[in-house]
C-alpha cells in the first residue's frame, strides 16, 4: 500500500496504566517528514518518569509508518534497555512487525563496533609529538630507499622508464614555462619598483639594476620556482601516487616484484632535479627583464641597464643559484612522492596527503634556503 | 615438482588485527599444488585481508606464510622476492594501472621481467586479453571500460607471466551469469590443462561449485575458519547451520 497522501498527521496521546506503566498511544501517519514533534514529545515524557517503570506503546491506530516510525520505537526500545525498564510494543500491524523485528534483532545481537576513544589533551599532545616522530622516521627510511634506487637506476640505465621520465618533464618543466614566466617578471618589476624610491632618495636609483640582479639571480630566482614547483609538481606528484595507492595500484606492482619506489619515484624525482635548473634560468630571465621595465621607466637606457647587470653579478652567483634550483626540485619531488605513497585509503586521504606535500616541501624549502645562505656565507661565494 | 604434493602454501596461526580491532585469529590452513582452492565468507569478513597476508603485502600481528616452503614474511628477501615473481594476483578494485591502456598493463610485466623482444611481448599480452574476451579493447584505457571488463582485464595482467599461483579476489563480482560462466570455464581449464594453483576469494555460489576443489569459511563473529572441505559436503552434511545456510542461500 502506498502512503496515504492527505491523511492526518501522526499524533501522540500519553497515559497511566494500572501498574502505573506509561502508555504512550500513536495514531495516524508516522512519517519522517512529520515526525520530529511526536519523536521529542514521547522522549520527553520517558525522561520524565522514573526509571523502572515500564513502558507500553500502543501502536494499534497507526495508520502508516516508514522507517522513522520503526526507528522511533527502536530509540524508544533503546532508551528503556539502557534505563532497565520493561518495554512492549501492542498492536503493530504485522506488515510492520516484519521490518521492527529485523531491525532490533540485530541491534541486540551486534555490539557497535569500537571506534577510536575521545583523547584528551595530553593524550592528543602525546599521539602528535609520537606521529611527528614517525613521521621523520618514515622520511629517512624512504630517502635511504630513493637513494638505493637511484643508485640502481645509475647502473641500469636502459631499464629506467624513460617515456616516465619525458613526460615528467614535460609537466614539471615545459607546462611550467607560463606562470614561472609571469610571475617571475611581476616579481622583477614589484622589487625594482619597490626599490626605486628609497634609492632615489639617496640619488642610487642607477643600483635598482644591481638590486635586481642579486636578488634574483642568489635568490628570489631559486625560492620562487621552487615554491611554483611545489604547488604545481609537488602537489601533482602526491595525488597521483596517492590515487595509484588508493586503487590498490602500487600494490600490485609490489607483488608484481616492482619496487615502487624504482618505479614510479625514481622517475619523478630525476625529472624534477633536471628540470629545476632550466625553469630557474627561464625564471632569472624573465625577472630581470621585469626589473628592466622599471628601469628604463626611470629614463636609464637599456644599455646601462644590461651593463649594470653584467657588473653586479658574478659566475659564482649564477652557480649558486642554479645548484639550490636542483636541490630544492630533490627536496619538492621526494616530499611529494613520500607523501604520496604514504597515502592512506579513501579519496580523503588523497587530498590530504596533496596538502601536506605542499605544505612539508615549502617548509622544506625555507628551511634549506637558510641553511644555504649560511654555507654560502661562509664559504665566501 | 619438489615432492610434498601436500602443501604448497601454508598459512600457520595467523592473526590479523587493524589497530585493536582483531580481524581474524589463529587460522592455519594450506594450499596443495594444482587445486582450486575458494576463500569464502560473509562481507566484512577478512578474506581479501587474508589474500593480502598470504602474498605478503601486509605484516601479520602474528603467525607464519610459507609458499614452497619459503617463509614470506621474515623469510630471506632475495628468495622471497623470486618466489613472489611467480604468482599472479588480482585485486578486488582490478588495481589496473590508470595510465597506461590495457595492453600496456598486461606487457608490463613482461617487459620488466624477460628478454623478449617488443613483437613477442605484444602476442602474449594480446593472447591473454583475448582469453579474457577483451582483445578488442587493447587500446583502451582502464577508465573508459566498465568495472567487470576492469577485472578480466586485471586477471590478464596476473596472467602475464605464467604464474604457477594465482590470486583472484573476487573475480566474478560484477559479471553477468554468461561471462561469469566462461571465466570458470577459463579457471578450470588453467588448473586442469597448465597445472595452475588458484587461491580465489568468491561469493558466487554457481562459480563454487564449479571450480572448487576445497573451501574454506571464514566467520566475521567467530573470527576464523568455520568449515573446511568439499563445497558440496558442507552444503549437505556441516554440522552447523550457518554454513548450510550460507550454500543454500538462505537469510538468518
Ligand atoms: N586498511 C584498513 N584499515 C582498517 N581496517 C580495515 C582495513 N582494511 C580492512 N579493514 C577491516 O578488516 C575487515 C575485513 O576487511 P576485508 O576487506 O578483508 O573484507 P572482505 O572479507 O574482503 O569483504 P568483502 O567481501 O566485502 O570484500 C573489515 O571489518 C574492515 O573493517
Ligand atoms: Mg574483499
Amino acid at each position: 500500500m502506498l502512503a496515504p497522501t492527505a491523511t492526518p498527521q501522526g499524533s501522540l496521546e500519553v497515559a497511566c496504566g494500572d501498574q502505573g506503566e506509561l502508555i504512550l498511544s500513536f495514531r495516524g501517519v508516522l512519517k519522517a517528514t512529520t515526525i520530529h514533534e511526536i519523536w521529542l514529545q514521547a522522549r520527553h515524557e520517558l525522561g520524565r518518569r522514573s526509571l523502572s517503570q515500564g513502558v507500553v506503546v500502543n501502536a494499534a491506530e497507526v495508520v502508516y509508518c516508514d522507517s522513522a516510525g520503526l526507528g522511533l520505537f527502536l530509540d524508544l526500545a533503546e532508551v528503556q534497555r539502557k534505563s532497565g525498564g520493561a518495554f512492549r510494543i501492542d498492536g503493530l500491524a504485522p506488515r510492520f512487525q516484519g521490518l521492527f523485528h529485523q531491525l532490533e534483532g540485530r541491534r541486540g545481537s551486534q555490539p557497535l563496533v569500537q571506534r577510536a576513544p575521545y583523547r584528551s589533551l595530553p593524550g592528543l599532545v602525546g599521539t602528535s609529538v609520537v606521529h611527528l616522530w614517525q613521521d621523520g622516521v618514515a622520511l629517512v627510511a624512504f630517502i635511504g630507499e630513493l637513494s638505493s634506487a637511484m643508485t640502481w637506476a645509475l647502473f641500469h640505465p636502459r631499464k629506467l622508464r624513460w617515456r616516465d621520465v619525458w613526460l615528467t618533464c614535460e609537466h614539471v618543466g615545459a607546462n611550467a614555462l607560463p606562470i614561472v614566466g609571469l610571475i617571475s617578471f611581476l616579481i622583477g618589476l614589484i622589487i625594482a619598483f619597490q626599490a626605486a624610491i628609497p634609492l632615489g632618495q639617496f640619488g642610487a636609483q642607477n643600483f635598482v639594476a644591481d638590486l635586481v640582479a642579486v636578488s634574483l639571480v642568489r635568490e628570489l630566482g631559486p625560492l620562487m620556482t621552487a615554491i611554483i614547483l611545489a604547488g604545481r609538481s609537488g602537489a601533482a606528484f602526491a595525488a597521483e601516487l596517492g590515487t595509484m595507492k588508493v586503487n590498490e595500484e602500487v600494490d600490485a606492482l609490489s607483488t608484481m616484484g616492482l619496487p615502487p619506489v624504482r618505479f614510479l619515484v625514481v622517475a619523478r624525482v630525476s625529472a624534477a632535479v633536471a628540470m629545476m635548473p632550466f625553469l630557474t634560468m627561464f625564471s632569472m630571465v624573465f625577472g630581470l627583464i621585469g626589473g628592466g621595465v622599471v628601469y628604463l621607466s626611470l629614463g636609464f637606457s637599456y644599455v646601462l641597464y644590461c651593463h649594470q647587470v653584467v657588473a653586479a653579478l658574478e659566475l659564482n652567483d649564477l652557480l649558486g643559484g642554479l645548484f639550490k634550483a636542483a636541490t630544492f626540485g630533490l627536496l619538492v619531488a621526494t616530499v611529494g612522492c613520500f607523501r604520496g605513497l604514504q597515502t592512506e585509503l579513501g579519496a580523503s586521504a588523497v587530498g590530504r596527503s596533496t596538502t601536506r606535500a605542499v605544505v612539508t616541501g615549502i617548509t622544506l624549502i625555507v628551511v634549506t634556503d637558510g641553511l644555504f645562505s649560511v654555507i654560502f656565507f661562509l664559504l665566501g661565494i | 615438482m619438489n615432492g610434498d604434493e601436500a602443501s604448497l602454501i601454508e598459512v600457520a596461526n595467523l592473526s590479523v588485527a587493524y589497530g585493536d580491532h582483531t580481524v581474524f585469529r589463529n587460522v592455519s590452513f594450506s594450499v596443495k599444488r594444482g587445486e582450486v582452492f575458494v576463500i569464502l565468507g560473509g562481507s566484512g569478513c577478512g578474506k581479501s585481508t587474508l589474500l593480502k597476508h598470504m602474498i605478503g603485502l601486509r605484516q601479520p600481528a602474528e603467525g607464519t606464510i610459507a609458499i614452497e616452503g619459503e617463509e614470506i614474511v621474515h623469510g630471506n628477501p632475495a628468495r622471497r622476492s623470486r618466489i613472489l615473481r611467480r604468482i599472479g594476483v588480482m585485486y578486488q578494485s582490478g588495481a589496473l594501472f590508470g595510465s597506461m591502456n590495457l595492453l600496456e598493463n598486461v606487457s608490463l610485466p613482461l617487459e620488466e621481467f624477460t628478454q623478449l623482444h617488443a613483437e613477442g611481448i605484444e602476442r602474449i599480452a594480446r593472447m591473454k586479453l583475448e582469453w579474457v574476451g577483451l582483445d578488442s579493447f587493447a587500446d583502451y584505457m582502464p577508465s573508459e571500460i566498465s568495472g567487470g571488463m576492469q577485472k578480466r582485464a586485471a586477471i590478464a595482467r596476473a596472467m602475464a607471466l605464467d604464474p604457477s599461483i594465482l590470486f583472484l579476489d573476487e573475480p566474478s563480482a560484477g559479471l553477468d551469469p554468461i561471462t561469469s560462466a566462461e571465466l570458470d570455464v577459463l579457471i578450470r581449464n588453467l588448473s586442469r590443462n597448465l597445472g595452475i594453483t588458484f587461491v580465489v576469494v568468491t561469493h558466487e555460489l554457481p562459480s563454487i561449485y564449479a571450480i572448487a576443489d576445497r573451501v574454506i569459511m571464514l566467520d566475521k563473529e567467530r573470527k576464523g575458519i568455520i568449515a573446511t572441505g568439499d563445497p558440496r559436503i558442507l552444503r549437505d552434511r556441516h554440522e552447523e547451520p550457518s554454513v548450510r545456510r550460507f550454500f543454500n542461500r538462505e537469510a538468518a
